[in-house]
């Protein structure tokens, strides 16, 4: 069952990001990327962090497609809905990015990850996904955990080093609401009316 | 459930990075370079996740893709702008048209 929803979200959202590169037209586009985004979300249900995929879909699906929509239908206006690249480009970019996927996938088959993963338990101890009370099967209540992280105290530490406590995230935390706050002010100062088209340097402005 | 492991997931990882890769340098749409940028990232949160779940990363690879979701959605806000500023100068979201700097 696990394999065939992998199959079929995998499937969903490599396919889907295959479209987004294929397709010429920018309102099918941004609905290829829904859909290769939501399928991602529920690879991260699949894997355990419902936290994780929640936020995917509240942000990711719910408010960055929905910026870029918004883009979409503030800047295309009549011949500039479909700006074609030329083909000669676009084989380049299908050479190049084919063999760019075909390094990064032999890569990973070369990889040993079971002998790495194994060395990494007998130097460091049981690795957190055997600890009780995070991310078994069928449990997947990261919620908790995540939040305690980012406010400075963790709950996940590791059983067998009970005195090895694992930093928190309070710094990158305020980091990350500072570097929100510097964004909304530059984003609204970026984007505010400010009439100079070149047709209409002569009217008032 | 054995049969899948760390190495799909990378692999579906893999193809989101390499398709946005391509978006980003082969669409003339200011528009389509920034639906690039959310791939690449999007093929670096499975990565995450999938190395919380496989390896000894633990929650802490989770933390970190939450920080890539809300930087992609910074990032896209104030490219967003940019874009708009871009269209209101240009008349058009052509990437190639902005020429201005070039030397």
């Amino acid at each position: 069952m696990e394999t065939f929803l992998f199959l079929l979200f995998g499937l969903a959202a490599a396919g889907g990001a295959v479209m987004v590169v294929l397709n010429q037209d920018v309102v099918r586009m941004a609905f290829w990327l829904i859909v290769s985004l939501a399928s991602t979300a529920c690879l991260f249900f699949l894997l355990g962090a419902d936290f994780v995929g929640a936020v995917q879909l509240l942000i990711y699906v719910g408010g960055t497609v929905v910026l870029l929509i918004f883009g979409v239908m503030l800047t295309s206006s009549g011949p500039y809905l479909r700006i074609k690249s030329s083909p000669g480009e676009v084989l380049q970019a299908v050479v190049v990015g084919g063999l760019f996927l075909g390094m990064l996938v032999l890569t990973v088959m070369q990889v040993d990850w079971d002998r790495h993963e194994s060395r990494l338990q007998a130097e460091y101890g049981g690795g957190p996904a055997n600890d009780v009370g995070y991310n078994q099967q069928g449990e997947g209540s990261t919620v908790r955990n995540i939040g305690a992280a980012l406010l400075g105290a963790r709950f996940d530490a590791d059983p067998q080093h009970p005195d090895r406590v694992k930093p928190g995230y309070l710094l990158p935390f305020e980091i990350i609401s500072m570097h929100l706050l510097v964004v909304l002010i530059g984003a609204a100062y970026i984007a505010r009316a400010k009439r100079k088209r070149p047709d209409s340097q002569s009217s008032s402005s | 459930m054995e049969s899948i492991g760390l190495t799909g997931y990378l692999g579906v990882g893999a193809v989101l990075f390499v398709c946005g890769v391509i978006c980003m340098a082969t669409k003339r749409n200011g528009i389509g370079v920034l639906m690039g940028v959310e791939l690449v990232l999007n093929g670096a949160n499975v990565n995450f996740v999938a190395f919380s779940k496989f390896g000894t990363l633990g929650l802490d690879g989770q933390i970190a893709s939450l920080f890539v979701i809300v930087l992609a959605a910074a990032e896209a806000a104030v490219a967003l702008a940019i874009a708009l500023n871009f269209y209101n100068n240009h008349l058009s979201i052509d990437v190639d048209r902005g020429t201005e700097l070039k030397g």
